[in-house]
């Protein structure tokens, strides 16, 4: 991950205290407790409608925390847990109209990247595809520009729903190798996810056991 | 380049891609005064007369018209929870999409509005003043009809929701244009008040529309 500027060590933890999450009216789930620290990954399983993306997305800062807290130590000071978070949901958040190249561009300019986007492209093989509008793309391909975006863009959080879908078996070995760089380098991973994602030392989060 | 050039940029090459909605206001602008004259009848003297309100009216029309888009496509493909997560703040953001929004559909307004005009049996000597009202005026169009599309985010409803919504707001602004361009059209009464309440209206909207429109963004998480 050579193309990724060196941060200074810091040890950061993510912590929930008894997190509640109600939707329209229903509640989700209820009293979630948990810590990752830095180089850690939780992997949050559970069946459908446990709260999985809700949990992601309210870590995001997307979903209205019902009761708990949420902190994050060791980021920067006064920034919120979201601009310090990559999501990465079940929509690309690309356009269409645009080619691979300006969609990825846009989004590293946007977050507040200096760096060039081009070696993210290049590390999930979609360099040929740059000029080509991101309505041609694939399931997968697609899939493979939404983790150009979160590579580009050095953030510590990630916060990855169900990231192998739509992956074949080469991208998703390329994704569990970006995974542990980025732990490697003192990030955090929260994946929601119902098989094995491929990360060896991820602690696990079940959801709607009880 | 910042961010928020960046999302200035995006818009607008989304706007005049395939599936934008750039031309078609300054569309529905020139059939809407194409169409005036043969509903009303080619009586020279009483198109000139109302030729101001009609382009004015048309105008709001032709601005509202893709505005519902403006955060729904955003919020359908996802962008709009990424544009949420950005360091800038989302007021800021929201203020360069309606800026984007304006630059390709309320400009080309504008810009046909002198050509219209001619249509309409407008006095030639007051096209360019009528051009400044809508120049003056159609930003505020814009950042009030943000609001709605906000809300029509919030709440899960197109379309016809924002018209309903954003028109009974858009009453000031039509009526101090229009009162501006008949003013610049009937000599006796000054041009200066009624157009410089058209621009405060447009510079309070430009502010008021963004956090507004944001905070009906943020009440719309669930």
């Amino acid at each position: 991950m050579a193309h990724r500027a060196s941060e200074p060590a810091v040890v950061m933890e993510l912590q929930a205290e008894g997190l509640a999450c109600n939707r329209g009216g229903r509640e989700v789930f209820r009293n979630v407790s948990f810590k990752v620290a830095a180089g850690e990954a939780l992997i949050v399983t559970g069946r459908n409608g446990t709260g999985k993306s809700s949990l992601l997305r309210m870590i995001a800062g997307l979903v209205r925390i019902a009761a708990g807290r949420l902190t994050l130590t060791g980021g920067v000071a006064d920034a919120a847990i979201a601009e310090q978070a990559h999501y990465l949901g079940h929509q690309d958040a690309m356009k269409a109209s645009l080619t691979v190249a300006e969609n990825l561009q846009f989004w590293t300019k946007f977050l507040g990247s200096r760096g060039d986007f081009s070696p993210a492209l290049e590390l999930l093989g979609l360099a040929p595809l740059a000029d080509l509008p991101a309505a041609y793309l694939s399931a997968g391909q697609r899939r493979r520009l939404s983790i150009a975006r979160i590579v580009a863009v050095t953030r510590p959080v990630w916060l990855l729903d169900e990231p192998t879908s739509a992956l074949d078996t080469p991208s998703q070995t390329r994704l569990s190798e970006i995974m542990r760089g980025h732990l490697a380098e003192g990030g955090i991973i929260v994946a929601a996810a119902h098989g094995a994602i491929g990360l060896d030392r991820a602690r696990e989060l079940k959801l709607g056991a009880a | 380049m910042n961010p928020l050039a960046a999302i200035l940029v995006r818009d607008m090459r989304l706007a005049v891609r395939v599936g934008g909605g750039a031309l078609m206001g300054a569309l529905f602008f020139l059939i809407v005064v194409t169409m005036t004259p043969f509903a009303i009848g080619p009586e020279l003297t009483l198109l000139a007369r109302i030729g101001p309100a009609i382009l004015w009216l048309g105008a709001l029309l032709a601005s509202l018209l893709a505005l519902d888009r403006l955060f729904v496509t955003d919020h359908d493909d996802g962008s709009l929870d990424l544009l949420m997560m950005a360091e800038v703040p989302l007021e800021l953001t929201v203020a360069a999409k309606a800026l984007a929004h304006w630059l390709t559909t309320g400009l080309p307004l504008v810009v046909i509005a002198p050509l219209l005009g001619l249509m309409l049996n407008v006095d030639m000597h007051v096209l360019g003043w009528l051009a400044l009202t809508l120049a003056a005026g159609t930003p505020a169009l814009t950042f009030v009809g943000l609001v709605g599309a906000a809300l029509s985010v919030a709440l899960r409803r197109g379309g016809l929701l924002l018209a309903v919504l954003v028109l009974p707001l858009t009453v000031p602004v039509l009526i101090f244009g229009v009162a501006s361009a008949n003013a610049a059209i009937a000599e006796p009464t000054p041009f200066g008040p009624a157009f410089t309440i058209l621009c405060a209206l447009s510079l309070a909207s430009l502010v008021l529309g963004p956090i507004a429109a944001t905070a009906a963004l943020r009440h719309g998480l669930e």
